[in-house]
């Protein structure tokens, strides 16, 4: 293992016993029953098989967003578009499942496939705008989460609407569209097995093909990507098309997996929790599975505290934002890693003068 | 199509552009500081909360809508000097910072709003106080005129003093200049002897203050609560309005009211027998295309230059 992935690990490692320690500070401040909410916020989640299960089945979107982040933020764009993806992928997704009749099996398929093309749009347009006029992706990508949240609400509210049921829900999806319940006792879906498909997926595209090094290296230094011959431009566009794609493929399967109607009345936020997951898994898609679980047992575990103690789940933002703003720190234990490579270059050094006698 | 011209041609809708414009246009000030001293403010939404819910709070704790506006903009100042710790000391990307302390701030302030109210949507158990509204003398008298300008809380004045302070303060003053020298060149302000860490600072904790009083304008003059998110993407709508008004104090100021426009025809369609869901999309759409357009009006003119270069 080389130092830096040792040093990397020890510092997200450190950076989350950090933020985990203030939580536990902030809890025993403000509870009357701090033991009970602690305990419930670090195990609740293992206590049965559901809540176990409502783990996994958190973590699915979350490896969505946070694959789709992840490729973004790669190729250095801020585009901030999960958001509205995941929320538009979703509505795409259910007109589908609602109004287009395919057999089994094709059925989802089409309505992912659907809801990342519809996703992809969604990302797409700060890309555009950026790539053509240089405005800033970040404020337009803002921008077009609250569009596509008021849009998605007026399609199925306007024209998708089950005007027999009591609350603001759309048509109930055919049944040949939903995603089959793989363990029984809990919701997990078969989107499980599409999230990992698609991490492999995402993984070999980054590493392993032209178009991905592209994204790369365009990510780490534009000028040098540009001098080297790369299509920056068509890069830049590539990178967020694929990143809205997993985001938008990412509602639908939430959807289909989750849901028998279009129910959502606000965005869900998986967007933004896409930010946090690419950041604990430092971009890294295969890292990205991990970094999900790990924040969706975080998020359990904040409710069942909520639920069973007088301590609310929002204690978890704190816990979010002290892990991301110490993990992309480049200050943080840099005296640490000064010494690392100080060593690891005085023992190559050492080496290499032992061979050159 | 009638009524809408009605509408836009009304003193009322006039009074409602200028009130949904306060809080952008301090948000878009601080994003303008931030920005001349060649940082990125994007925690502004998360301040605009925690300034909002503190307002409230306080003014509900000492019954002086004062003391809750000073300790407002305390907080929004504070704020500001975290995201300065963040990203100018541990060197987090300001970007991410911003985004850490706003996804804070929107369950912080839910999580506080729970202890102190006991209710996790709005604050309305709290007899919280209201900044406020001033009759202009002489401008009252006049038709139209008066309904449109007079009337307002009195932040939506300062919001417009502001607009004059912050111009003179960049452009007529030793401190302004050095903040505007460190944003255009850092390294050449550092040779003259500038820090431009503490400049940094000054400019985050500034750009936080007038934030926070955009916050405490939410809170404490707009509506008289405090709500969950009550903010809805103002700090971000004031990030655009400052990227288009030219990064200038008087160019953010009137995109600051183009987008008040927008929000005001968005509240005032309602009635109208257009989907809510469409009208509200205006502001964003709004912010989009304009910055679309000013984006490529800047590239138009750095191609023009460079081909009069050639």
């Amino acid at each position: 293992m080389s130092k830096n992935l040792k040093f990397d690990i020890l510092r997200t490692t450190l950076a989350i016993g950090i933020a985990l320690f203030i939580a536990l500070v902030i809890i025993l401040s403000v509870s009357k029953e701090p033991f009970a909410a602690i305990s419930q916020l670090l195990f609740g989640p293992l206590g049965t098989v559901r809540h176990f299960g409502n783990v996994v089945e958190m973590t699915i979107p979350l490896v969505f967003t946070g694959l789709a982040v992840s490729v973004m933020f790669k190729a250095s764009q801020f585009n901030l578009g999960a958001e509205g993806a995941f929320f538009f992928g979703a509505i795409g997704a259910s007109i589908i499942a609602m109004k287009v009749a395919l057999p089994i099996v094709i059925h989802p398929l089409a309505a992912i496939l659907v809801g990342g093309l519809v996703g992809a749009i969604v990302t797409g347009i700060p890309a555009i705008l950026k790539v053509k006029w240089g405005a800033s992706e970040l404020v337009s990508s803002l921008m077009l989460n609250y569009v596509a949240f008021f849009l998605g609400l007026y399609l199925i509210n306007y024209f998708f609407r089950d005007v027999s049921a009591g609350a603001m829900v759309s048509l109930p999806f055919l049944d040949t569209a939903n995603l089959m319940v793989l363990i029984p006792k809990t919701r997990i879906h078969f989107g499980i097995i599409i999230a990992a498909i698609m991490t492999v997926l995402t993984y070999y595209y980054l590493y392993k093909s032209k178009s991905g090094y592209e994204i790369i290296v365009t990510g780490e230094n534009i000028k040098f990507a540009e001098y080297s011959g790369i299509k920056t431009g068509k890069v830049i566009l590539m990178a967020q098309l694929i990143g809205g794609f997993i985001a938008g493929a990412g509602g639908a399967t939430e959807l289909l997996g989750m849901y028998t109607r279009f129910s959502w009345q606000a965005l869900p936020g998986y967007g933004w929790d896409g930010i946090i997951v690419a950041i604990l898994a430092r971009n890294n898609p295969i890292l990205v599975p991990i970094a999900a679980f790990f924040l969706a047992y975080l998020r359990i575990g904040a409710d069942l505290m909520s639920r069973t103690t007088d301590v609310q789940n929002d204690v978890i933002a704190i816990i979010q934002g002290i892990m991301i703003v110490l993990i992309v720190a480049a200050s943080f234990l840099e005296k640490y890693r000064h010494k690392l490579t100080f060593k690891e270059a005085k023992e190559n050094l050492g080496q290499s003068s032992k061979e050159g006698k | 199509m009638n009524q809408l011209v009605d509408i836009i041609f009304s003193a009322s809708f006039g009074y409602a552009v200028i009130r949904v414009t306060t809080p952008i246009l301090f948000a878009a000030l601080g994003s303008l500081i931030a920005d001349k001293a060649g940082v990125i403010n994007i925690a502004l939404e998360g301040t605009m909360l925690v300034s909002a819910l503190t307002g409230v709070a306080v003014s509900a704790f000492t019954h002086s809508a004062w003391i809750g506006l000073l300790l407002a903009m305390i907080a929004g100042g504070l704020v500001g000097l975290l995201l300065a710790f963040f990203s100018l000391n541990l060197k987090t990307d300001i970007v991410l910072s911003g985004i850490a302390i706003n996804l804070m701030a929107s369950g912080g302030t839910v999580f506080v709003l729970y202890l102190i109210a006991h209710d996790r949507g709005i604050s309305s158990s709290l007899r919280s106080e209201v900044l406020p509204k001033i009759h202009l003398p002489l401008i009252d008298q006049i038709p139209v005129i008066g309904a449109i300008f007079s009337n307002h809380n009195v932040l939506t004045y300062a919001s417009i003093i502001a607009v004059l302070v912050v111009y003179i303060f960049l452009y007529k003053t030793p401190l302004g200049l050095k903040v505007r020298a460190v944003g255009e060149n850092p390294d050449a302000a550092d040779s003259v002897g500038i820090s431009v860490i503490k400049v940094q600072y000054f400019a985050l904790i500034t750009s936080g203050v007038l934030a926070g009083m955009g916050g405490a304008y939410m809170s404490m003059g707009y509506v008289s609560w405090f709500a969950k998110n009550m903010t809805a993407g103002r700090g971000f709508i004031a990030l655009a309005a400052e990227a288009m008004g030219g990064a200038s104090p008087v160019g953010t100021f009137l995109t600051s009211l183009l987008f008040g426009f927008a929000d005001a025809l968005s509240n005032n369609l309602q009635s109208l027998r257009v989907p809510a869901e469409f009208i509200q999309t205006i502001p964003y759409i709004a912010t989009i295309v304009g910055l679309a357009i000013y984006a490529s009006r800047k590239t138009a003119q750095i191609n023009k230059i460079k081909q009069q270069e050639k």
